[in-house]
């Protein structure tokens, strides 16, 4: 078959493209099964499952569209990456400046956004898990990673709300962050930190400058070096984790028999 | 002559409103509904009626834009999500309990739950792979269009020396900011996020009910369902509801159609523990370090005595009396630890609630008030 006769089909049976997709065009159960298992990313399914369980009204997707938000975040991330540096100096004016002078400048609002739907769908995600009643054997420990998942999820939309170096942020931070310095024992302002003392002195052991709050921001009160550390938290530290976990996550809902359903 | 929809909501239904949304009223009616939601599960999922309630709830919150009060805090860019919540978790919720009444219903006529179709199996590609496109395009299209349409908020520049007033946490820690009003930081914003995290992953190892697993129901765990759901529900949903909306300037109460009065204060006549037992029945000072009546124990144990022994037989004869009375055959499935476990995260949780009603009904402030060692609970 020539070119001109079919383009379609004249590349589907080039070299080129059999060498990606080393199967036919899924059209029946052979080919459809081949599809799921030699592409990496749709091998994160199974090749099959449970009717039941991929209905709307079961899942509500909500797994899926946190997953999805969770890619958007990145990519929308990543390009903001390009304009912003997290100094006190620039950081709101870069933030100004996306406004005003990026082409299309939606970057930050689908970031925004996107950040707080996440939210909005992780829970959801939970609930209908705990509805469903999924976290019961065998997929205790993927109910617990997913716990982890959604701590980390709820700390990168706090680090990420310093960034704009605005009021908005850094007051929220400030009202969120003094929380650590009531922590007891090791928040200065926290249960039992007043009356610990270096011993045989009335040195305080725990203060401003040494407690939980000062590890959270370098430093006593929301400035510069809390900017730098909720940065590098924000955009590489916490979503390495958040995607090695969400790997896991995945992996297990295989392991464990695919999307939960009667036994 | 005034147009007949100049004012919606009346200003009658307006003021009941705003009344209805006091601390008290909000949270007492809130979980009243609550557990009629449960009770009547069968009834209020049908679709005709949920459409109905839904859609005059709709009319009502998206009616009163008009409201300036009401708008000046629905509209705000970053307070849109509470919107969204509200309306994403109703939903959620509707499916949630009508896929288990209907497989109550099934059960209880002898039917096969509605997920039983252990042996029907389709493949992934196409039935999910297409449905994941289609969800990943409608998604795409709904961010951005969300993000046509609302700009991302930018304030004035930080300024360290300057802060607003009231000032708030991010809106999804607004629950544990709305819980200083009657705990301390150390339990509002330490203790409870931790027993919320250490709870939910301890949850699959203390719910033995082996029954309910992977299928909607009421029927098969209440109690596990009800609890759960107040925490979610209540706990967490409907205090970041009230913090982000019902509270403004210096943490004061407003309803949702009243306007921002940075003057107004509420006076505050809260009391300790401490302060009923000495003052007003032994009608004497707190002992001191001075004045102390049992010299042969720290004073502050001794000012404190009647919250100490009111917070240890709460978490520790309680739990043996429940284990006794109405967790008898839980215990018995469960055991010690799991039976332990499970009963410290329920009495923690249960203090919030009973802290906030003894704060309406008798302001009292703490049980413990330890400023010795800023230790109060
Ligand atoms: C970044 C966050 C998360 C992502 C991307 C994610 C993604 C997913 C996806 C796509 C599924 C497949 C079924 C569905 O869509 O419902 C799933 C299942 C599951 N998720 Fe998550 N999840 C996240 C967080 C959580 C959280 C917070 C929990 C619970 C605390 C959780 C517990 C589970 C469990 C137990 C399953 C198996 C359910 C079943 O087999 O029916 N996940 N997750």
């Amino acid at each position: 078959m020539g070119l001109l006769d079919s383009p379609l089909n004249y590349f589907r049976n080039s070299q080129v493209w059999n060498s990606i997709f080393r199967h036919g065009v899924p059209r029946d159960r052979r080919t459809r099964v081949m599809a799921v298992m030699s592409n990496v990313f749709l091998h994160l399914h199974p090749v099959a499952v449970r009717k039941s369980g991929i209905r709307l009204s079961f899942t509500w997707c909500m797994g899926g569209l946190t997953f999805f938000l969770f890619l958007a975040e990145v990519v929308s991330g990543v390009l903001l990456m390009f304009y912003y540096r997290p100094v006190i100096e620039y950081a709101y004016q870069d933030i100004q400046d996306l406004r005003a002078h990026v082409t299309l400048g939606l970057l930050r609002e689908i970031h925004r956004w996107g950040a707080h739907a996440m939210i909005i769908s992780i829970w959801l995600h939970m609930m209908r898990v705990f509805l469903t009643g999924s976290y019961k054997p065998p997929r205790e420990f993927n109910w617990v990673v997913g716990t982890i998942l959604l701590v980390l999820t709820m700390l990168l939309s706090f680090t990420g709300y310093l960034l704009p170096w605005d009021q908005l942020a850094i007051w929220a931070i400030t009202v969120g962050s003094n929380m650590a310095k009531a922590t007891p024992l090791v928040g200065a302002g926290g249960p039992f930190a007043k009356v610990m003392m270096f011993p045989g002195t009335d040195v305080p052991m725990i203060h401003a400058g040494s407690d939980a709050r000062f590890f959270l921001l370098a430093g006593t009160f929301v400035g510069e070096n809390a900017l730098l550390r909720f940065y590098v938290l924000h955009c590489v530290f916490i979503p390495c984790i958040v995607t090695v976990l969400i790997a896991i996550h995945f992996w297990r809902i295989r392991k464990d028999g695919g999307i939960s359903g009667p036994l | 002559m005034t147009p007949i929809l100049a004012a919606f909501p009346p200003e009658a239904v307006k003021h009941a409103i705003n009344a209805a949304t006091k601390p008290y009223w909000f949270i007492t009616l809130a979980t009243i509904g609550f557990f009629l939601m449960f009770i009547l599960y069968k009834w209020w999922t049908r679709p005709a009626i949920f459409w109905t309630i839904f859609g005059l709830f709709l009319i009502g919150y998206f009616g009163s834009i008009d409201d300036a009060n009401f708008r000046s805090i629905v509209a705000k860019p970053d307070n849109v999500p509470i919107t969204m919540m509200v309306i994403s978790v109703g939903l959620c919720l509707w499916l949630g309990l009508r896929r288990a009444a209907i497989n109550d219903s099934r059960v209880a006529a002898g039917l096969p739950l509605s997920e039983e179709d252990r042996d029907d199996k389709v493949l992934v590609w196409p039935d999910l792979v297409y449905s994941e496109l289609i969800c990943l395009v409608l998604a795409t299209a709904g961010l951005f269009l969300w993000a046509i349409v609302s700009k991302a908020p930018l304030e004035q520049p930080a300024n360290p020396g300057y802060a607003p007033n009231p000032a708030k946490a991010p809106w999804y820690f607004l629950g544990l900011q709305e819980m200083l009003v009657y705990f301390d930081p150390w339990m509002a914003g330490v203790v409870y996020p931790g027993l919320i995290i250490l709870g939910l992953a301890a949850m699959p190892f203390i719910d033995v009910n082996p029954r309910g697993n992977g299928y909607y129901t009421l029927r098969e765990r209440p109690f596990a369902i009800i609890t759960w759901m107040f925490g979610f529900l209540i706990l967490w949903v409907l205090l970041i509801f009230f913090g982000t909306f019902l509270r403004g300037p210096n943490w004061s109460f407003f309803g949702p159609y009243q306007y921002w009065d940075p003057h107004k204060a509420e006076a505050l006549n809260n009391i300790d523990i401490s302060h009923m037992f000495w003052i007003d029945i032994m009608h004497r000072a707190r002992p001191t370090a001075d004045s102390n009546p049992i010299g042969a124990l720290p004073f502050w144990l001794v000012r404190e005595w009647l919250g100490f022994v009111i917070v240890a037989a709460y978490f520790f004869l309680l739990p043996i009396f429940l284990r006794f009375t109405i967790f008898k055959r839980l215990y018995e499935n469960m055991g010690a630890i799991r039976y332990a476990v499970m009963v410290m995260l329920l009495l923690f949780m249960a203090l919030m609630p009973i802290k906030m009603v003894l704060r309406w009904l008798f302001n009292l402030k703490y049980f413990i008030y330890l400023p010795e060692f800023n230790a109060n609970l």
